[in-house]
Parts: structure tokens; sequence; C-alpha cells
């Protein structure tokens, strides 16, 4: 985890809601200063909302918010100390990129001179110097993304949020963009929050990832964290492609079982007791196929329905139970479908929930 | 089988528009009185028609009908849009109010403010009950200034549609630039001079074209509020093409009137269409 | 996670706003303003036709009627006279209705078929007139008036009811087949394609695929039409005779006519029946109208 353990966004019990509707509920949050926090969650989930609220975009209906420190619940935006990148890039489109870039600025009264040091620099550190005389009809998606973020640049903000800034843009430019916005952040050093519902750009941009969902924080974790240990089931569910393997069934003599599958869980750190109705997962890349799989804590015979060749490895779609079972494996193995693999899975790699509170056991 | 259900538009398209326009310019060369008639005389009519009192004053009328009506029903309209997209309660009613002069005829606009602004009973009759025995607001009866209370009554029944219009344009911004403007600390109003009106730019010119085309046609409302009097005083190109054609049988005079009307359109329209498509084939 | 936090200091919940700030005051009060102004003229005309005569003559236009007599609208709407017969206005709304339910049909059937046409068959010249169309719309009544004339005398309509009904048909079509035009083509293309693998024509598509999915626009349309037939003056008064005069030009003829005493409560009463269609249309269709009329203006 970088940052210094100084806290720069802080979220006390923070409520929102539209009319009737809940939309955040009792949150609280703390993000320390330096770091890269994600967002995480299916539409719906509150993420944006919650980032508004940062912002002071939206008002809340409880709790508080504090950036470095300061009391910013009643704040309008433009004075928190934060910059802002949006989705639709949010471009002044009459005004050429110097203008969008110093419109604010300017607005604040801020020296000429200074606001030409400031917008130079930003423009250097996203190299985007032969675009300012240019209107934003006139750039790229790409480029209008590098001035939005130009225009957060030149405030001189503790704060960077981003609300799903990558969205509008094609996968290879989003790839890009992606490495050049954690270069960035390496650079500069400042706390960053960013709302996405693309889990590759958060696993690969974020220092901790918040998952919410129904306007809750699921887990608050490291990527790695989130994607070996996750806190519940739909933590599990949601993160990673294809899904993690889930089977119900129940843990009776240390062992998991259900139907054809009888696991000894020796191996498996619990953190609670389990009792009664569980639920078992494994990720597809943890399920050993071949030689691999001899020795492993439980083995089985299972049958290649569908073949998914990526290139650099390969699904292969089998049915445990009844129920769909992925395995990846390497791109270079040669599996058609109906053919026999021999598997096995260790439970030190498995995750299991409760099947009544769905919680991590 | 689809020529042939269009049979129909394109009648009136070639026929009609294209046919009756040329057709009309054609006979404005001529000296039809109560019928056409073929019987060539140049720019005769035209030179009748500039040296016409009446059509000058029409003239006149249109212009200031025409810049004032522009002016206020942009300026009035923009603002109460604007009032109206602040997350206001009862904005459909405030709404509802300003638009349903709209759905009226312009005769009965024109009856309605006729007897509003009679001065023996109206306006100015209240006015001096309360006092101010001198206060004078005749509009209709005033030579000088009858046109004005001509566009009182235009602009309480168009500026409606103006501002849902311009509404309609204030809601299709992108929410994330006014996001953007707060967190940037741009006030408001600042907001919506430097950054929403140039945005919506297009909005603004097909209301112009669309009032402008609009103030072409006044007809009925002069009709019914002032008979284009007192005497000439308020009378109005479209008033006068129908006065000379139907009521004093002379047609090619007629005629010229309106192919100067035409003119006066396709000055506006020529180069708002040549904006319009001419953009949309660069994009 | 931060522990549960026991006491909130300082700044905590929505930003305390004050119902009466200034900014409320100036707003509210504003449109208040604006929505008494545009009230009034409504507010003056029923006032008025609810009045005697003399109690008009010796007050105030904007007080309440003293007395509240319904005499005027019986007077306006069965005896009032125009100059020619003093039978009131009834006779112009039946004329109205008449030219009114005939042209709305006439028009929406005709720029219904032309819009699907462009929309979906995009025949060659399609565009050619079609934008001739839409410049039409902006070309002045003025110019086409006597050109039509001749037109409805050459097939003997002139001066009749379909006359006018075809009158309004060719002077509706422009935004009427824009409306339309528009709304096929924001059809999915699919369901077009595929009736047509499936066999069906022109006529078999536009029945039984468009014109089920179409009844919004029509409603549209319908509202477009009707306040828009009904309010028109300069066609009724060019192309008909006086027995079928529709409602406003009747309702002209009344008020500004130079013989007799002005009774101005008649007047206002006659003017109320006259816009009553139109108004009751556009409050119960709400947001239709707006619709039809952003439609038909924006792109026209």
């Amino acid at each position: 985890m970088s940052g210094n353990g100084v806290t720069s966004v802080e979220i006390k019990n923070l409520d929102l809601s539209f009319g009737a509707v809940d939309v955040l509920k009792g949150l609280n949050l703390s993000v320390n200063e330096g770091e890269f926090l994600v967002l995480l969650g299916s539409s719906g989930c509150g993420k944006s909302t919650l980032l508004n609220c940062i912002a002071g975009l939206l008002d809340v209906t409880g709790g508080q918010v504090f950036i470095k420190g300061r009391n910013v619940t009643w704040a309008e935006p433009s004075e928190r100390g934060i910059g802002m990148v949006f989705q639709s890039y949010a471009l002044y489109p009459q005004m050429s990129v110097e203008g969008n870039m110093s419109f604010g600025l300017k607005n604040a009264r801020v020296p000429k001179t200074e606001i030409k040091e400031r917008v130079a620099r930003a423009a250097d550190i996203l190299q985007i110097e032969p675009l300012l005389k240019r209107k934003p009809s006139a750039l790229s998606g790409g480029q209008r993304q590098r001035v939005a973020i130009g225009r957060a640049l030149v405030r001189d903000v503790d704060v960077f949020l981003f609300d799903e800034p990558l969205s509008n843009l094609d996968a290879k430019l989003r790839a890009d963009l992606r490495v050049e916005l954690k270069q960035l952040h390496d650079r500069l050093d400042n706390t960053m929050i960013y709302v996405t519902h693309d889990q590759v750009e958060a696993m690969t941009l974020a220092d901790r990832i918040a998952i919410m969902k129904d306007g809750i924080i699921q887990q608050l974790a490291s990527p790695g964290e989130i994607y070996s240990r996750p806190a519940n089931l739909y933590v599990a569910d949601f993160i990673g492609s294809p899904a993690m393997n889930l089977q119900q069934g129940k843990v009776e003599n240390g062992r998991f079982l259900a139907g054809e599958i009888s696991i000894p869980l020796d191996s498996y750190s619990f953190e609670r007791e389990a009792k009664g109705e569980v639920w078992f997962g494994i990720r597809p890349e943890h399920v050993l196929v071949g030689e691999e799989a001899a020795g492993a804590d439980f083995e089985l015979t299972v049958k290649a329905e569908v073949v998914e060749p990526l290139g650099s490895d390969t699904l292969v779609l089998t049915s445990v139970n009844g129920k769909r079972f992925w395995l990846r494996i390497s791109g270079q193995s040669k599996v058609a479908s109906g053919d026999s693999l021999h598997a096995g899975v260790n439970a030190a790699d498995a995750s299991l929930f409760d099947a009544g509170d769905e919680e991590r056991l | 089988m689809a020529k042939i259900a269009a049979i129909p538009m394109i009648l009136t398209a070639l026929c009609v528009f294209v046919g009756g326009t040329l057709w009309t310019v054609v006979y404005s060369f001529t000296s039809s009185k109560l019928l056409p008639k073929a019987k060539w005389v140049g720019l005769d009519q035209y030179e009748r028609l500039w040296n016409t009192n009446r059509w000058i004053v029409s003239i006149e009328n249109l212009m200031i009908y025409g810049i004032c009506s522009l002016v206020f029903s942009l300026v009035i309209g923009f603002v109460l849009a604007a009032l109206l997209d602040q997350k206001i309660r009862f904005e459909n009613t405030f709404r509802t109010i300003i638009l349903y002069p709209f759905a009226l005829s312009f005769i009965v606009t024109g009856l309605v403010w006729q007897w509003i602004l009679n001065p023996d009973f109206g306006v100015q009759n209240i006015v001096r009950s309360l006092g101010w025995a001198s206060f004078e607001f005749d509009p209709l009866y005033n030579q000088d200034i009858v046109i004005y209370g001509i566009l009182i009554a235009g602009l309480w029944q168009g500026t409606g549609l103006i501002m849902v219009l311009m509404l309609a344009g204030l809601r299709g911004i992108d929410q994330e630039i006014w996001k953007a403007a707060r967190v940037d600390g741009i006030p408001t109003w600042k907001t919506y001079i430097f950054i929403v009106i140039p945005m919506m730019r297009p909005v603004f010119i097909t209301t112009l074209v669309l009032i402008a085309s609009g103030i072409v046609r006044v007809f009925d409302l002069v009709v019914a509020q002032t008979s284009g009097g007192p005497g000439i005083a308020s009378e109005v190109p479209a008033k006068y093409v129908y006065d000379t054609m139907f009521l004093r049988q002379n047609l090619a005079q007629g005629f010229a009137a309106s192919t100067m009307m035409l003119l006066a359109v396709a000055i506006v329209i020529i180069p708002w269409a040549y904006l319009e498509f001419g953009s949309r084939k660069r994009d | 996670m931060t522990e549960a936090i026991a006491g909130f200091e300082g700044a905590h919940g929505p930003k305390p706003r004050r119902t009466f700030s200034r900014r409320n005051i100036f707003l509210y009060g504003t449109l208040i303003m604006v929505a008494l102004y545009y009230m009034l003229p409504l507010y003056v005309m029923i006032v008025t036709s609810l009045k005697g005569m003399p109690e008009i003559r010796l007050g105030n236009i904007f007080a309440p009627p003293v007395e509240i007599t319904f005499e005027p609208w019986v007077k306006a709407w069965a005896e009032a006279c125009t100059g020619l017969n003093c039978d009131g206005l009834s006779r112009g709304f039946w004329n109205s209705v008449r030219i009114t339910i005939p042209s709305v049909i006439v028009s929406i059937a005709i720029a219904s078929v032309n819009g699907y046409a462009l929309a979906n068959w995009r025949f060659k010249g399609a565009n050619v007139f079609f934008t001739i169309l839409i410049f039409g719309a902006f070309i002045p009544y003025q110019v086409m008036l006597y050109p039509i004339v001749i037109l409805l005398r050459e097939i003997g309509l002139y001066g009749t009811l379909w006359g006018l009904v075809i009158v309004h048909s060719i002077f509706g079509m422009p935004i009427l087949t824009l409306l339309f035009r528009n709304y096929f083509t924001s059809l999915p293309e699919e369901l077009f394609k595929a009736a047509r693998v499936d066999g069906a024509g022109f006529w078999g598509i536009y029945f039984q695929i468009m014109l089920p999915m179409s009844l919004p626009i029509f409603v549209v349309a319908m509202i477009l039409q009707v306040t828009g037939i009904w309010n028109d003056f300069l066609f009724g008064v060019v192309y008909t005779k006086p027995d079928i005069y529709p409602m406003t030009v009747q309702l002209n003829n009344i008020v500004n006519s130079v013989q007799g005493v002005k009774e101005y409560n008649v007047n206002m009463a006659a003017t109320i029946l006259t816009g009553l269609v139109p108004l009751v249309i556009y409050f119960v269709s709400g947001r239709l109208f707006v619709r039809g009329i952003a439609a038909g203006a924006v792109k026209g």
C-alpha cells in the first residue's frame, strides 16, 4: 500500500437518498494520502454517487466528508481542493485547449503569469503542448481525455476524482491511457479516487479497491487480496472472468461434500467455523489439469464441452454436478471438445462462503 | 408503388411550391388587374410598389416589428427557459401557463389585446382611475406606436414557443459540463454566458429562422387587432398583398409585393440552409 | 475502516438551505409575475364575458363581475351579427368542425404515407422532392395564394369546403411529412426488412407494421393539425365563401364589424368560444402538444 498513512479523504456515516430511494447507507471510507483508490461496481451500485458526494456535486443526506482533515461537507466543489475528470470529458467546446485549462483559474483571479506556468507544466506532463490552440472538436477521444485531465491538473489540487474516464474510448486506447494514468499517479503522488465498472482497470490501477453493491462497500482491500480472498460471495462472483466456479454443498467431518465431489478442507484456513450449507469456490486458473492434478486434495475427471482458445491461454468449459465448471489451461495445450481431462483441486486455493449470510468462512 | 403513393407530395412540391412561386414571379411583370393576363410591363409594378406609401409603411412596420420581436422573444424566451431550468418546483405549471397563448389563434390574440389596450376601458383607463390622470397608453389609437401594441400581443402569443425550444436546448447540454464548471468554481451566470450559450448556437439559429419566417407572415394579428389602422399606420406586407389582390383587384401589384416578400425570406433562409447543410457534409 | 463516530463535529448532513433565500425569492417571484402576466388576457376575457354592458362601461376590465350573467355567451353563440346574418358564432363553429375533420384526416393520411415512402422506400428523386417540400414551408403563403386560386378554379373546387381541405393538406404537408419521416426513420430498419423478406408489399407493411407502431406520432400530428387548422384565418378568408367561413373569420367579422353598438362582453364571449377548442386540446394533451411543436419547429 503506498502513501504514508495520513488520511486524505475521509467519509463518515454518509447517507444519500433521492426521495424515498436510499442510494448510500451509512458509508464509511478513508483514503490515504497519495493512494489510488478505485470504486468498483456494476451500474446503479452508488459508486458515481459517492464520487459526486466527495466532489460536492451532490448534497448529502447525512454524514460528513473530510478532505485533508478539513470538514468540507457544506463546501462548494471549487473550495474542496479537488480536480475532477468526467466520462464525457465535459470540455467547454467553444474554447481552445488552453482556454479550457485556464478558464477556472482566470475566474479565481490567479495572476496571468502563474496561469501560463501552470498550463505549460500540465501540458508538458500530459504531452499536449502542440494541441494548446486547438478546439476540443479537433481532438481525438484520447486527446480530449488528456485535456480533461490537464484541466484538473492545473488546479493544483490534492485529490483527483475520476468518473469512468476511459469508458468512452475504444479498447486499445483505453489500455494505453490506463498505463499513462498509472505513470501520472506515480509521478504526481496525489490522492486519486477512480470510479469504474471495468475490473481490469480496477485491478491494474488501484492500490486499494472498494467493491460496492447497493450503496454499501462490500470489500475494501488491495487487488491481490480481493482476488484471492474475496470477502463474500458477491465479490467472489463479481471479480474474475470467467467467474469463480461455485458449488453449493455442506461441510461434514472436515470435508466439503456436494454430489459427486468430496474435498478435504485440512489445508483451508478458516476465518470462522463452517456450519451447515456452504458455497465452495475455486478460480478456473486454480484448477490443476493433467499431470499437475496428481496429488491434489481432490481429483476428478471432467469432460471438455466447449474449448475457447484465447491465445495466451485456453478456457475449457466442463460441468461438475450439472453446473458449469471452467478451467483455464495453457494456450499450448491441445484439448478438443469431448476430451476427458484429469483435474485436481486444492482446498488452499479455494474460498468458502456461508450459504446463509454469504460471508467468507 | 412508393412513387405512386408519393404523387400528392410530388404534385405539391412541383405544381404548388415550385410552379406556383414561379407563376407569381412571372406574372408580377404583367399588368394583370382583375384576372391574370400575360401583358408584359417589365418592372413597372415594382416601381409603383416602391412608390406606394402604404407599402413603405408596411416595410417599416415589418422592420420594427421584426427586429423587436426577434430580440425580445430570444432574450425573454432564453431567460424564462433558464429560470425554468433551475430545478424548480411546479415547472410544468409554469411552462403550461407561459405556453398556452401559443395554442390560440392570432385572431383571438389580436382581439383580446385590442380589448386590454382599449384606452377607454383597458390599461390606460385603469391607471388614470388610480389617480394618474394624464397617463397615456393607447398604442392602438396612436399612429406612432401602434406597431408596438401589435408587438405586445405577438410576443405574448409566441414567446412560450421560444422558451420551450430553448428549454429543450438547455436540457440537451451535457450535465457533466455543469459539473465541470462547478468544480472549476465558475458562477452560474458566467457558465451560461461563456459556456452554455455558445454551445446552444444551433438552437439559437433554428429559433431565429423560425421567428424570422413567422414575422414575414404576420397578417391575422394585424387584421384582428387594428385592421391596419389607425389609417395605414399598422399595415404589414402580408396584408398589403392580400388587400391588393383580393380587395383592390390589382393582381400584378400583389404579385410584385409577394415576390419582394419571397426575396426577403430567401435572404434569411439561403445562408442558413447553406450553413446547416454545408456543415453537415463536412462532418 | 473508521470506528463508529460518536458525535458529529461541525458540518454534517445536507447543507442548510433557507426556503426564502434571496435566490428563491427572485426566481419564484419572477416566474409568478410572468405567469400572472400570461394569465391576464385569459382572465380579462372570462371576466368581461360574464359582465353586463352597463357594468363594463362603468368599471374596470380587471375587476371580477359583480353580477354574473351568461347572456353574452348565449348571444355570442346564437344571435351575434356578422353583417350578413345574425345567427351567431354557432354557424362558424360548425363550419370549422366540417372543415377541420376532413382536413385533419386527409392531411395526415397523405403525410404519413409520404413520410413512410421517404423513410423506408427511398425512391429515385425522393430527396429532391422532400427538399423542395421543406423549403416550401418557408415560402410566404402570399406567394402561392393566387396560383392555388387558379388551380382550385380549374378543378371546380374554388370556394368550396373540399377546396379548403386540399389547401390545408398542401400547407400542412411539409411539417407533417417531416414529422412522420423522422419517426419512421427512428423505427428499427430490420423490422421493415424482415417484413419485406416475408413478402409484404408497400401497403401491407404500411398498414400492418407501421401504423400499429405509430399511434403516438399520429396523436401528435392530430394535435398539431387540429389546432393549426382551427386557428387558420388566411386560407379560410381566401378560399371559402361567406356561408362556409370558419369560426376565426366569423369571429373577426363579428368583433370588427363597424355597424351597431359595440358589445364588448359578447365579443369576449365569442373570442373565448373560438379559442376553446385549441385550449382544451392544449390543456388535455400537455406533453404531446409540446412534443408536436418542438418536432415541427426545431427541424422545420
